[in-house]
Parts: C-alpha cells; structure tokens; sequence
C-alpha cells in the first residue's frame, strides 16, 4: 500500500467536508483494502465511514425497506425485516463471498463499486430502488453507469438505498467456487411496475431483459420462458464460461428463480 | 500516524500506528500473537480470521485502524486456561487437522458460525460456512466432522 493519512468522521456533514479530489472513502474494505495491497489503487486521505451512525441500519415502512449505506451483508441476510419483506433481497445478500466477507462488506461499497460480477446491481434494478447520495436521489437505472462506473461525483456519498416491496422476487446465482462471484446471477421480481428481471456477472454491468419480462407479465411461469433466446453479442468472455455458455446460463437461472416463486 | 485502542481477548492495548497497519499484522507484530495466519493476504484463504466484536473477519483485509474502540478474540483467546475451548477439543478428537496451518482460522470461523447461526447445523451450512476458508491437506471430510461436534459441544 502507498501511504495515506486516515480520518474517521462521525457525521456524513464531516465525511464529505473531508473529501476532495486525493481522498477515498472506506466501508467494508473488502474490495478497497487488497486494490491497495495491489497498488491500483492510491488515497491521499482515507476517510473511514465506519463510525457514522447515521449511515447503518434498516428501516421497514409499509410499502419500502431502507438500507443505510454501511449496513453489512450479513445484517441484510440475517434480518428478519428484510426476509419477509422482500425474501429474494436477503437471500441475495447471503449468497455475496463468505461469512467473513458478509461481516465486513457494505451495501454502499458494492454500488459504489459496480463490479459487473457483485450481486446488489441486479436487486436495485429489479426493485426499481432508489439511490440516495449526500446530494440528490437517483433510480438504480441512472446510478449504475458502465463496468466500475456509476453516476457518483468524486467525493459524493451514497447514504441509503430505498427498495420498494415488490410483491414476490428471487435471485439465482451461479457462483464460480473459486472467487465466489457469479458468473451470471438473474433477479426476478413482480413490482408495482410490472414484471422486471435484471442481470449480473454476465454483461460489463447490470441489465435488464425486456424479452422476458413481456412474456412473464402475460404469464408468470417457467413455460413462458422457453423460446426466448438470450443473445450472447457483447456478453462477457473469460477462463470461466463463454458469452454463449452466459447466454445459456441466464436463461437457467431465470427459470430457477421463477420456479421458487410458482 | 494513527493511535488506537483495541481490546485482544480480553486486554486493553493501545498503540500509534502507521494507518497502512493491517489487524493482522498488528496482532502478529505488536502483540507477538502469532497464533493468527497469513495463507493468502489477498482476502481468499481465512486463516487469518478472528472476531471483531464478535464476528468473523478477515484480518488481513481489516485496517488496525476500523478495530479501534472495539474487541477482537484470537486463537489464543478460546481456551479458558488449560481447557481447551469445545471447538479446539472437537478439532483435536476428530483429527480435523494436518499441517495445522488452517486450523486457527478455521476454528475462529466455526465457532462464529455456531454463534452466527439461527437453529441446528446441518453439514451443507458447516460446508457452506467455510466458503471462505481453504485447506490444502485434510480435503475437508474432518474439519466438517470436527465442527459438527464442536458445535454440540459449545451448545453442551
Ligand atoms: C473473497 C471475496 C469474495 C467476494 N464475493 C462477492 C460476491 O460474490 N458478490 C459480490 O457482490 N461481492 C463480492 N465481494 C465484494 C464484497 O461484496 C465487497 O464488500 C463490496 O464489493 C465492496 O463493499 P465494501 O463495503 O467492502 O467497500 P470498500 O471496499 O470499502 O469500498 C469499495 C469502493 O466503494 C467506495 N465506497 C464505499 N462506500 C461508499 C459510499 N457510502 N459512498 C460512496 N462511495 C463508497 C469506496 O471508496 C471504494 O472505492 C467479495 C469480496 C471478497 C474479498
Ligand atoms: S491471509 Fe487473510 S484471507 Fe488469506
Ligand atoms: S491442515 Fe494443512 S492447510 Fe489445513
């Protein structure tokens, strides 16, 4: 690691009073903390966001659960709020890394992160959640802009995600035993905007699948997904599966989650 | 330069560390308890893992810096004097070891999981708990064993 000095605000007033161009934010460190082993990564300053209460915690109104930015996966998968208020959330936030990585790993951090492969992605598109910064509101679909990339401003702040309940949803996953990331992942939830279905791991970042979510608002079934082709072009390649094996490999999981919920 | 006050199995330790300071390294290296692991230093392996506030994590991929004000147990923590902590004893019955690298890793991890865990441990939740902690030697079949029983036994 290359030297930074570190700071540990209590407010998200001090947090971001803090930041400037050299700086960086600290959450779980599970993604930060071995980019700057590996020196890809540098901070001038590290602002550690681990001791600002405002930031953690879940809140379950009747038609919405929020999830503060430095709430840990674990706690998401572990809460009873969540699980029976939107089941396909938490399961989805018990199936990130392992035990030790859900300890430690934000919610805040895999958005703020976008990796193509993390699993939030796909569970802010599909519940049409809304991203709250220290600045503004954004749809999931404007916060996630490109591999690596959201709409963040350098020193902007992600404070809490707002998932609205959807009426049933589920997530299946095909991790690479390895790394435990996935290697595509599909997010199937019924909202109160319809059918929506949202991918991971398998494309540069999340995407939906209209396709899909066409024939599934007319009929809510397995049966009404075979047919529909995945198109591999612009699919991710690697030493783990082709664009066509992905291809194929969403269609499966598409099926999976639709069958946990018929 | 940073100061910070942790507590390590139950001792208060202060110190004024370079920011960079790994847990791990400030356990290994400061406080000379090397019962800790490096398998990896690249957050895959789980050797490192201890409790922080009683949760498991990887020390390799926690900054001195996040512990302070809070608690951490080490390997060294478990036994109440020569009594070897029921996990420890399940590990050493069931011959949940062979090169022992792993071993303090991966009884930190199953003891976090036994406490972590809502109900009954069934061998896929012990095999999934231990994602995120690798053995090159034993192929895993005593470590499930030894946790099982562990985990009767810390509920004994
Ligand atoms: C072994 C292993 C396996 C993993 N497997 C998976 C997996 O299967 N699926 C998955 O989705 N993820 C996986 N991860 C990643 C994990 O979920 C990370 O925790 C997550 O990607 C980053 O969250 P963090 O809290 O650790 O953030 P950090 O690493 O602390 O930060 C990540 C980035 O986000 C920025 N940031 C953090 N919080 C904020 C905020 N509130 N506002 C603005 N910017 C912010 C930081 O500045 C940094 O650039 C894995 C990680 C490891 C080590
Ligand atoms: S040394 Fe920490 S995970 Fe391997
Ligand atoms: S006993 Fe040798 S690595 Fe596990």
């Amino acid at each position: 690691m290359y030297a930074f000095d570190y700071q540990r605000p209590a407010s998200v007033k001090d947090a971001v009073a803090l930041s400037g161009d050299e700086t960086v934010f600290l959450a779980g460190g599970q993604t930060l903390i071995p980019t700057l082993k590996q020196r890809l990564r540098q901070a001038s300053v590290m602002i550690d966001l681990g001791a600002i209460p405002e930031l953690r915690g879940i809140t379950v109104t009747a038609d919405t659960v929020t999830i503060g930015a430095m709430t840990c996966h674990a706690d998401v998968a572990m809460s009873p709020d969540v699980r029976a208020a939107i089941p396909g959330l938490a399961s989805l936030a018990g199936q990130i890394g392992d035990l030790q990585v859900r300890n430690c790993g934000t919610l805040g951090g895999s958005i703020a992160n976008n990796d193509p492969a993390a699993d939030y992605p796909a569970a802010l598109v599909a519940l049409n959640a809304v991203v709250h910064t220290n600045t503004r509101t954004l749809p999931a679909e404007d916060f996630f802009t490109g591999m690596f990339e959201t709409a963040l401003a350098p020193g902007e702040l992600v404070v809490k995600v707002v998932f609205p309940k959807p009426r049933r949803s589920a997530f299946a996953k095909f991790r690479n035993p390895a790394s435990r990331y996935a290697i595509a992942g599909v997010f199937v939830a019924e909202t109160g905007d319809g059918i929506r279905v949202a991918v991971i791991g398998a494309g540069p970042g999340v995407f939906r699948i209209p396709a899909m979510e066409e024939v599934l608002t007319k009929d809510f079934s397995v049966a009404a997904l075979t047919g529909i082709a995945v198109d591999a072009d612009g699919l991710n390649e690697d030493m783990h599966a082709t664009a066509a094996y992905r291809a194929h490999l969403i269609g499966v999981l598409a099926a999976r989650a639709v069958t946990s919920l018929t | 330069m940073t100061k910070v006050s942790i507590t390590v199995n139950g001792q208060a330790h202060a110190a004024d560390l370079d920011p960079r300071t790994l847990l791990v390294e400030f356990l290994r290296e400061n406080l000379r308890l090397t019962g800790t692991h490096v398998g990896c230093d690249t957050s895959q392996c789980g050797a490192c893992t201890v409790h922080l506030d009683g949760r498991a994590v990887k020390s390799c991929t926690v900054l001195a810096a996040q512990a302070d004000g809070k608690t951490v147990t080490t390997i060294e923590g478990l036994a109440a004097g020569e009594t070897l902590h029921p996990m420890q004893a399940a590990f050493r019955e069931h011959h949940g070891l062979q090169c022992g690298f792993c071993t303090p890793g991966m009884v930190m991890t199953a003891v976090a999981l036994v406490q972590q865990h809502e109900g009954a441990l069934s061998e896929h939740d012990i095999r999934e708990g231990l994602d995120g902690n690798m053995c090159r030697c034993t192929g895993y079949q005593n470590i499930v064993r030894a946790i099982a029983a562990g985990a009767a036994g810390m509920k004994a």
